[in-house]
């Protein structure tokens, strides 16, 4: 049973044809039906953070807890709180005990107790997911499970992360884990269905001194926008090229 | 040539068409590119709508004015007029339908996590009244003098 | 706390100074082992296709047994994966909505057009045995015999024609195979590398030497392995035939032994100061420019890991075995000294990487100890601990021996290019 070298040619090519032809069945939806479903586009979700008002308080970490259902006792949290210690020997010491969750109570960082007399400066930094415009950890998703909204918040598909842990070591700054119940990636999303009904995040709200504030970077007359485009503010390693949408008051050179 | 090189080829065909077979089973039909990138917008669509239902725990202080005047009013002229009630008291959620009472936590390290003195110079936390946990009235509950709705009223 | 609420990486990492609060070693031991089977599975294929497309004659015994042997190897590199991975059941999905910006992505892509390729030349080497076994049966009584003539007819994917024009036919495949099948090869295990020179975030995996030094030491790795199992299997038939016919019978499988671990070796070398090489510079390179992970990365890679660095993977497993394989009268007892050590290298060359990666901490102000659980007391600490990581190693020896009882792999009268 011979074929020519035509033969084979044609048989060769018309298989791979009718194995791409099904390859349309990928469908994706139009342009238009895809802005029609993603949310108003008319928001861009950022974040205020004033570290010359945060006192460590750790409210914010625990109603996160609460709000968003992370087991309490699990060593793990959507957002939390770093106390920074600069001492006049050049020293920066910093700690977040179980993230801040039950506030600072103790002078002794790590079981070292700290001379208040040698305190230069000391401020406390509260952190949470960036919900950067270009996250890399939407990048490496292997799955499609985690993405971007159209109003710039990203989620995680809980039915459909297999749990790879590659968007956990992509992000930077460390907001990701695994959620200890679901075993699939978490982190914070800055309490979407809460903002979504014109709420405002659990820790914003839970917050007394106003270190933590929501905004919309397209609404001209939001407040806190208004503080972000007009005071001087920064972001958290931007040398990653992931435009964060965190925006610090008072960020300190020494903030890690 | 011989016919029978083609063989592996259709076995490789059988193989994607197994593929293509399983994603149409598998994947939901709403999975897609929503949005401008395939890098960032890759996604089944439904699952946003499923963040938007989860459900809302914290009520905010509002909730709490309709039954419990008396100590909204209190609360609300005093120096923790910023400190929600749910701090303290936890979320409500649906409460009074779900949950009767919502919890008394009278422990030190509630009022400690504001109020431990950590002599912080430039710091807004020095600008609150402190003490040191170990020097003051230790093993006795804040709240045992300390009004927490009005910290400047004595408790009998 | 309830029983179901483990947090993943919090077992075994013991955290120093200051770590952000969601720093764990997530990616452990099942991690480490990955990127070495694959390269097992890489080398093993490009050895034997040094073979089939470029000619080395020299290379023939040992080319056909390594491309058996990357058969079952295959299987065994995925098996880390689904081990690792928190939702198991969902593992077909990179191949039901790739995301093709994320270069794990690429795995059921890459790892299935390489299982395509591997099978089908194993196909075409392998069809004309499979016919003539076939005949041989033919008529044979017995349970046994009856299941091997089904196998066999089923092999031969109802390809009988065994005239001189189809041999001749199946040879060229086999060769055309081969030859695609190198740049597979290194795109399967390139990818690994990509994989981690790729992020961004951690400050020792950037970097975009990582695809090509993986690649390198993955065909170190894979040589050697091939290299071993070769040896150990012709010296369980020398000492076989020695019983059999005597001292002098067994010299010939002896000395042919020695001329294909010999030549064998000059490859290996090779390849072992390619990767020796890219390492190095690596390392210069980040004295050098000296970023803002300098720091922390020279008190791990200097300090904390000084040992496992230079001591076990740079000594042991790179120069000990060069210096060893490079000295005059090269013994058989000798040479797999080195292949071991060569193995180990290549291993703590992964493990350097993956869990030396996540010694610091994010903040650059922090390190994170890795306490890989030895005696499991649950599903999590066995399939990320000690055992989990020898039943990856076992596997592979596992099922070679089983698709060699139809694939024989040491016969010298199959598959001439």
């Amino acid at each position: 049973m011979t074929c020519s070298r035509r033969e084979f040619l044609k048989e060769a090519i018309g298989g791979t044809v009718a194995t791409v032809l099904p390859l349309s069945a990928f469908t994706f939806l139009t342009s238009a039906e895809a802005r029609a479903a993603i949310a108003d586009s008319k928001v861009r979700w950022a974040f205020l953070v004033d570290t010359n008002k945060c006192v460590g308080c750790g409210m914010c970490v625990k109603a996160c807890k609460n709000e968003n259902e992370i087991p309490y006792d699990a060593p793990v949290t959507r957002t939390w709180v770093e106390r920074y210690v600069v001492t006049k020997d050049g020293e920066t010491h910093v700690d977040s005990p179980m993230g801040g969750r039950d506030g600072f109570t103790s002078s002794a960082i790590r079981d070292e107790e700290i001379d208040p007399e040698n305190i230069d400066k000391a401020f406390f930094v509260p952190k949470l997911c960036n919900q950067c415009d270009n996250p890399a950890c939407v990048q490496v998703c292997p799955v499609g499970a985690t993405y971007q909204t159209g109003d710039g918040v990203v989620l995680v598909d809980r039915e459909w992360c297999i749990g790879c842990g590659y968007c956990i070591m992509a992000c930077p700054y460390g907001v990701r884990f695994f959620h200890p119940k679901y075993k699939v990636a978490d982190k914070c999303n800055f309490c979407y269905h809460r903002i979504t009904k014109g709420l405002q995040p659990a820790c914003v709200q839970s917050c007394a001194f106003g270190a933590r504030r929501l905004a919309n970077l397209r609404d001209p007359d939001d407040p806190v926008t208004k503080i972000i485009t007009t005071e001087r503010v920064a972001v958290l390693k931007d040398e990653y090229g992931t435009k964060p949408h965190v925006f610090y008051l008072g960020l300190d050179t020494n903030v890690r | 040539m011989k016919r029978h090189v083609l063989h592996p080829l259709w076995l490789a065909i059988g193989l994607v068409g197994l593929i293509l077979l399983a994603r149409h089973f598998m994947v939901p039909d709403d999975f897609g590119i929503h949005g401008d990138s395939f890098t960032y917008n890759f996604h089944r669509l439904g699952n946003i709508q499923e963040w938007k239902d989860f459900p809302v725990k914290y009520q905010g202080r509002e909730s709490c004015r309709e039954c419990h005047k008396d100590n909204v009013k209190t609360h609300r002229r005093s120096p923790h007029k910023n400190v929600e009630c749910e701090n303290c008291h936890g979320p409500s959620g649906n409460h009074p339908d779900d949950v009767e009472f919502l919890p008394l936590n009278r422990e030190r390290s509630l009022c400690m996590r504001c109020h431990a003195s950590l002599e912080y110079p430039n710091a807004a936390r020095s600008d609150l009244p402190a003490v040191h946990d170990r020097r003051h009235k230790r093993k006795r509950e804040c709240v045992s003098c300390h009004n927490p709705h009005d910290p400047r009223e004595d408790v009998e | 706390m309830t029983e179901d609420i483990i947090v993943h990486g919090a077992e075994w990492t013991i955290k120093e100074l200051f770590v952000y609060p969601n720093e764990f070693i997530y990616w452990s031991i099942q991690i480490v082992m990955y990127p070495y089977m694959t390269g097992l599975v890489a080398g093993a294929f490009v050895l034997s296709s040094l073979y089939h497309v470029f000619g080395q004659k020299d290379l023939k015994e040992i080319a056909q047994f390594s491309l058996v042997f990357s058969l079952a190897l295959l299987p065994v590199a995925a098996l880390p994966l689904l081990l690792h991975l928190q939702q198991p059941l969902r593992a077909m999905e990179p191949l039901l909505t790739p995301h093709f910006t994320s270069a794990i992505a690429a795995f059921g892509i890459v790892f299935t057009v390489y299982g395509l390729i591997v099978v089908s030349e194993i196909w075409f080497v392998y069809r004309e045995y499979f016919v003539y076994q076939l005949e041989a049966l033919k008529g044979a009584p017995g349970f046994w015999n009856a299941q091997r003539r089904i196998a066999y007819r089923a092999l031969t994917f109802g390809a009988r024609d065994v005239s001189e024009g189809a041999i001749r036919v199946d040879h060229k495949a086999a060769k055309i195979l081969a030859g695609i099948g190198i740049p597979v090869a290194c795109f399967l295990h390139g990818y690994a590398g990509f994989i981690f020179g790729s992020v961004k975030a951690n400050a020792l995996w950037m970097s975009p030497l990582m695809p090509v030094i993986f690649i390198m030491s993955a065909v170190v790795s894979g040589i050697a392995l091939c290299m071993l199992t070769y040896i150990v299997i012709m010296e369980w038939q020398a000492f076989r035939k020695r019983r059999k016919d005597g001292a002098a019978a067994a010299g010939d499988i002896k000395g042919a032994e020695r001329d294909v671990v010999g030549r064998a070796t000059r490859y290996l070398l090779g390849f072992l100061i390619a990767a020796i090489s890219l390492e190095l510079l690596d390392l210069i390179f980040r004295g050098y420019t000296a970023m803002k992970s300098w720091d922390i990365l020279r008190s791990v890679m200097y300090g904390k890991d000084f040992i496992n660095i230079f001591v076990l993977q740079y000594t042991l497993g790179n120069l000990v075995p060069f210096i060893l394989l490079l000295l005059p009268r090269l013994t058989i007892r000798r040479t797999v000294l080195a292949l071991l050590l060569v193995l180990f290298g290549v291993f703590m060359m992964r493990w350097n990487v993956v869990i030396g990666g996540q010694a610091f901490s994010l903040s650059f102000s922090g390190y994170m100890h890795y306490h890989i659980p030895i005696i499991p007391h649950s599903l999590e600490t066995f399939k990320e601990g000690l055992f989990g990581a020898l039943t990856v190693i076992a596997t592979p020896f596992v099922l070679f021996w089983l698709i060699n009882k139809f694939v024989p792999s040491l016969r010298r009268d199959i598959g001439e290019a």
